[in-house]
């Protein structure tokens, strides 16, 4: 997904992070997808384990049926997600000291966190903060409803269909271009993107369709993508090492315990990692928010 | 994966292909509500409770970090104060000590001058007072031997010297003689 251009030497240090972060980002989802892959088909000439289909992602609906709010599992644990994630922190704010507690200094942690090591790190301390609020809607709620990918009984990340994702994107999207109209006007937006300065100009019958193409599209588009693939890719790696710890422990009889045993152990090693990949997940897209808000800003 | 799609289609409602990155009306309505309200609680609740918070902290702290110094500062002062008004009072006590001692021995002197003068009067008068009886001493000696003598003489010579300037005449040519005698002792 190198869709930029650009050499990542030439740019400042924000940047090139950032292109590390995309990069390692990138490997990480292939090893995922390729395992994911790997296994399922191992796991189908198995027979009797329960393979996970992508219709886990769009279960029946359970009301409203038909209307446009219909409603099924992935969304009822979205709808719950919001609701926790929103009295919690309610309850947090209204709970809010001088002298915090144990649980209003993590939840300080998680907020300065986005102020301090996103924002203002990316967007600088005088640019940062009308975007603090926007920034932190992003992260803390793509982290709630990456989170309920490991919870049981929930067991699925309302992220993992499209629809969350690509509102956020859109999110983001609207976001960098009203920080660019914001900071050079309509046409000087549109010049600064599309018509970078220094260089001359017959190269612009080129650049102006990647820069359209770059900016407009695959940046929405990646964001949408990476989240979702993130948290799919996780539900199914997850669902297939809990199904196939069930089939060697329960239905495979006991000479595959041992099996059984590697498998239950890769099941409680990925339920970590899928917490991990939950909160950056979150870090990524809100950083990567900051940076198309800051390369919007400083366009020249 | 492609087998596994394959597998589920039919059973399921899953889309396919691009279908999946477009989401039905009511995911994106539902989608839109769940992240309206966060965004809301957040906006409008969550972080403003906390930017007030730590701007109070902040707030707390810097008030804190000045009084300290202020405090710091009048201490700084007080000592400063106290160590002058220390060194004064040590200045004093001692120009108060070097003045009663020069008073002092003012004082000493004064009696002292007073003392060898008094002596020298009792002196003198103790002088003055020997020689007057000395003096009437030596009259009412003179007078008694005289008459001793006039006595005596008149005894051993008789009437012949009854007559009264003869007596004095001879009663001082007896002293004269009597006065050169011890003279010449002497």
């Amino acid at each position: 997904m190198g869709y930029d251009f650009r050499d990542p030497h030439q740019l400042g240090p924000t940047t090139r992070c950032l292109w590390r972060a995309r990069a390692a980002d990138d490997l990480g989802e292939c090893a995922l997808i390729t395992a994911a892959t790997d296994l399922l088909l191992a796991a189908g000439e198995g027979g009797g384990i329960h393979i996970p289909t992508m219709d886990e992602f769009f279960p029946p609906a359970i009301a409203f049926e038909g209307t446009i709010f219909e409603f099924n599992r992935v969304t009822f644990v979205r709808i719950l997600a919001t609701v926790v994630l929103c009295v919690v922190f309610w309850i947090l704010a209204n709970r809010a000291r001088l002298v915090p507690g144990r649980a209003q200094s993590i939840a300080e942690m998680g907020l300065d966190f986005v102020r301090v090591n996103i924002a203002e790190e990316v967007l600088g301390k005088n640019h940062a903060r009308p975007y603090v609020p926007l920034l932190t809607t992003m992260f803390f709620a793509i982290f709630a409803l990456n989170i309920t990918g490991v919870l049981p009984l929930l067991n699925i990340s309302s992220n993992s269909v499209v629809a969350v994702p690509l509102l956020l994107a859109v999110a983001s999207f609207v976001a960098f271009i009203v920080a660019g109209i914001r900071a050079h006007g309509v046409f000087g937006y549109v010049r600064t993107t599309l018509f970078p300065s220094g260089v001359p100009w017959p190269l612009y019958f080129i650049l102006a369709p990647i820069e359209v193409l770059s900016t407009f599209i695959l940046r929405p588009a990646t964001l949408t993508i990476r989240l979702m693939s993130n948290m799919l890719a996780g539900h199914l790696l997850l669902v297939l090492f809990f199904a196939m710890t069930h089939y060697f422990f329960v239905e495979a009889g006991p000479a595959f315990a041992a099996v059984g045993v590697v498998t239950f152990g890769a099941s409680i090693a990925f339920t970590v990692f899928e917490i991990f990949i939950s909160a950056l997940q979150a870090y990524i897209f809100t950083l990567l928010t900051a940076v198309y808000i800051n390369l919007s800003q400083e366009a020249h | 994966m492609i087998d596994a799609t394959v597998i589920a289609a039919g059973e399921g409602n899953a889309p396919e292909g691009v279908m999946m990155f477009v989401p039905p009306l009511e995911e994106v309505v539902w989608s839109a509500l769940a992240l309206v309200v966060i965004a809301l609680v957040f906006w409008k609740k969550v972080l403003p409770a906390f930017t007030r918070i730590l701007d109070e902290r902040a707030e707390l702290i810097q008030g804190g970090i000045a009084k300290a110094e202020t405090a710091q500062a009048e201490a700084q002062e007080a000592l400063e104060e106290y160590t002058r008004q220390l060194a004064e009072a040590r200045a004093e006590a001692g120009r108060i000590r070097e003045a009663a001692r020069a008073e002092g021995a003012t004082i000493i002197e004064e009696l002292r001058t007073k003392a060898s003068q008094d002596a020298a009067r009792i002196l003198e008068n103790a002088q003055r007072q020997i020689e007057a009886e000395q003096q009437q001493a030596s009259q009412a000696l003179r007078a008694e031997v005289g008459s001793l003598a006039t006595e005596l003489a008149s005894r051993i010579v008789g009437e012949a010297l009854a007559d009264s300037a003869r007596q004095s005449r001879v009663i001082d040519r007896f002293l004269d003689e009597l006065e050169s005698t011890t003279v010449d002792r002497t």
